[in-house]
């Protein structure tokens, strides 16, 4: 097969290179940038699936890999926090097989609670990072940390971000080689039972290990030097040497692909070379603070820098010394809205006639903030609606705690409210509570994705459906409703949110429409299928 | 080096914003460039501002176009026009669905346009359209542009769009 040319996204390039490396399977939770991942993997015939949460699709992909098969996993920045749990202990452990962790950053929050960076958890995990720079490098780096978890027995952390996930960039598919062989299943007690006794020999080897990691990370080719005019070095990584070499074309570079363990030496040695060093990265001072714990004389950016997105004028005003900017052109721009045929609308106005305190969570519904409802008090991660909704109830006066209600969608219910039921039948604030599950049957906000409560897997066949109000009367919950909102009408609704608030019990209340643009979707998949199966 | 054409297509959530910039870069690939396009996916897409940048040349860096520097500006809604200018470069060239209005033919708004059955261009077309007047403004030849409609468009909507793309693009050779 000669050398294909292709246009592709950085995350449609990481699906190709998962299939190329012949991953046995994909596995992740939605989330803006990373969802578009698995969904390619599926388009190209790799064998992807939507876990209920990141935690678990960590969990399984931990399982393929000792089970034999390549794995991917995927997840936006603050879904690693999810999966942070296994993560630290899969370090340990290390893999049999090749296993890659997608975490799709979100600097500037285009569509996020938070800018976290994660490369801090490359070091707090002490797992290997790759970050590529655009589509190319996220298909070769890809393809490259299979064989690098291999290697080293470890996973590997791909870190990219929002501009490499989405834009799209020219990429040289490389000929495919065989899929790696199905490596047998190997017992390995000391190796992976976690046992303080295991655990503490266990750590070692990852430092152990790290070790020659780094030595590789000083030595590969993905930290490289490109030396031009040496009056300015700039060292860099990810999107942000885009932006840099176009900023300054005449400077020095010493891009970095392998960013943890940090190839100080390499670092050391492009900074003696170089009059004026300067470090450029996107986020937190990361690798600024390692080249300076290393006494290596580096520039950073300022402060006003780790805020949002860099591109090539913030680079340019870097580069000059600035420490403030002009404020962005806001006045004109639309903001996102609730779709005008959308059924939470009228939820919101109901919460919103009745004065309540809501405790909101992650989802389109979080636009229940924006006028002209403005029917949400808070926003923290997804779950934390019911949480805090308890929390608040219990700390409130009892005239005000009444008024407490948590909302939360369905897919983020599946995701990890499920434990705040728990909660709240365990710990029952004495004004009992009400939690609006909204119910629209897909997980809207990151381009319709399905989820266990849904009834079809990630490629739209039927899936065995688990049913959310079943689930909370399992649980203890006594008080469910079942309603459409749309077909109830405001007042209706209203007043049972009402009758649930007087009743003090402990209520769930599932709003059940589906989403105005899943109608639409299926419409089109239904289309989709017949046209294939009348061609065949 | 050959400078790098910057161009960024705006307007809102629904108009056709990702679908048209998504055609560009595809003529633009066919036609042998190096592409790069960029855009924010997400929260933005529910009804509000949408704009996606596209860039090619013999090499291209950074994903994104420069405030300041975009040779062309696409907007396909009037409201977005003031919100965009700053990407504009001094010398760039704004391209708004008003080429085709004609206050003498009675358009003289997007409704007027979709409403007038002599002009192939309906709202769900515009931004085929308005591409087919950038078109006639690059150095793509139009078998790219062809090509990257339909590998882009599902074959329902092909041939209105093809005909609204060519449409546009007619009309605007002479001005270009």
């Amino acid at each position: 097969m000669s050398e294909q040319r292709l246009l592709l996204s950085g995350n449609e390039a990481v699906a190709l290179a998962a299939r190329d490396a012949g991953v046995r399977l994909g596995t992740g939770y939605p989330g803006t940038p990373s969802t578009e991942i698995l969904e390619e993997f599926d388009a190209l015939g790799g064998h992807a699936q939507w876990a209920p949460n990141e935690k678990v699709a960590l969990e399984v992909g931990i399982g393929v890999s000792w089970g034999g098969g390549r794995t991917l996993v995927t997840m936006k920045h603050v879904g690693v926090n999810v999966a942070a749990d296994p993560l630290f202990t899969l370090a340990y452990t290390g893999v049999a097989a090749g296993l890659v962790i997608v975490s799709a950053d979100d600097p500037g929050m285009a569509s996020s609670q938070n800018e976290q960076d994660n490369r801090r958890y490359a070091v707090a995990s002490g797992v290997p990072m790759l970050e590529p720079s655009d589509s190319q490098e996220a298909y070769d780096f890809a393809l490259q940390a299979f064989t690098l978890s291999e290697m080293f027995s470890l996973p590997i952390l791909f870190r990219m971000t929002t501009r490499v996930c989405h834009s799209k960039t020219v990429v040289k598919r490389k000929e495919p080689t065989a899929a790696p062989p199905s490596r047998a299943y190997q017992r390995d007690i000391p190796g992976r039972v976690m046992i303080p006794a295991y655990a503490r020999p266990a750590h070692r080897r990852l430092r152990e290990k790290l070790h020659k990691v780094y030595d590789w990370t000083e030595s590969c080719g993905l930290n490289y030097e490109i030396l031009n005019d040496l009056s300015l070095g700039i060292i860099t990584s990810g999107v942000t040497y885009m932006h840099a070499r176009e900023a300054a074309p005449d400077a020095s570079f010493l891009k970095l692909g392998a960013t943890y363990p940090i190839p100080v030496e390499k670092m050391r040695v492009f900074a003696s070379k170089v009059k004026r060093c300067l470090v450029i990265e996107e986020g937190d001072p990361y690798l600024e603070e390692a080249a300076r714990a290393a006494g290596i004389p580096v520039e950073g950016k300022s402060e006003a820098f780790r805020f949002g997105e860099l591109n090539v004028s913030r680079v340019r005003r870097i580069l000059a010394g600035e420490n403030t900017e002009p404020a962005p052109e806001t006045a004109g721009g639309v903001p996102p809205r609730l779709c005008p045929t959308c059924p939470h609308r009228l939820v919101f106005m109901a919460l919103g006639r009745l004065g309540c305190v809501v405790a909101g969570d992650i989802g389109c519904y979080t636009l229940g903030v924006l006028p002209p409802f403005e029917a949400m008090d808070s926003c923290v991660c997804m779950g934390a609606s019911i949480g805090v909704g308890l929390g608040l109830r219990h700390a409130m006066p009892d005239a005000e705690a009444k008024r407490v209600v948590s909302v939360i969608g369905d897919s983020t219910f599946i995701h990890s409210g499920i434990t705040g039921i728990v909660e709240m039948v365990y710990n029952p604030p004495k004004t009992g509570h009400v939690v609006i599950i909204l119910d629209n049957g897909t997980t809207a906000m990151t381009g319709l994705q399905e989820h266990p409560g849904t009834g079809r897997a990630l490629d739209h066949q039927p899936a065995n459906q688990v049913i959310i109000e079943e689930i909370c009367r399992a649980i203890g919950v006594t008080d469910v409703h079942v309603v459409d909102p749309v077909a109830s009408g405001v007042e209706e609704f209203e007043s049972l949110v009402r009758k649930c608030l007087d009743n003090q019990k402990l209520t769930v209340i599932v709003a059940r429409r589906p989403c105005a643009l899943l109608e639409r979707k299926l419409k089109a998949l239904n289309a989709a299928s017949q046209t294939v199966c009348s061609g065949t | 080096m050959k400078k790098t054409t910057n161009i960024v297509v705006a307007g809102l959530g629904g108009q056709g914003v990702i679908t048209a910039s998504d055609i560009l870069a595809e003529a633009a690939f066919r036609a042998g460039f190096d592409v790069k396009k960029s855009e924010i996916h997400g929260m933005s897409q529910r009804g509000g501002s949408v704009s996606s940048d596209v860039r090619y040349g013999e090499v291209v860096f950074s994903p994104m176009v420069p405030e300041g520097e975009a040779d062309f500006l696409v907007v396909l809604d009037p409201s977005q026009i003031e919100y965009n200018r700053h990407v504009l470069h001094p010398q760039g060239e704004l391209i708004t669905p008003d080429i085709f209005f004609d206050e003498d033919e009675g358009i003289s708004d997007l409704d007027d346009l979709d409403a007038d059955e002599t002009i192939p261009i309906t709202k769900r077309t515009l931004n085929t359209a308005v591409l087919g007047a950038l078109s006639a403004r690059l150095e793509i030849p139009e078998s790219a542009w062809l090509e990257a409609i339909a590998a882009n468009l599902r074959s329902a909507y092909l041939n209105d769009n093809t005909e609204a793309f060519l449409f546009g693009r007619r009309r605007n050779n002479s001005g270009a």
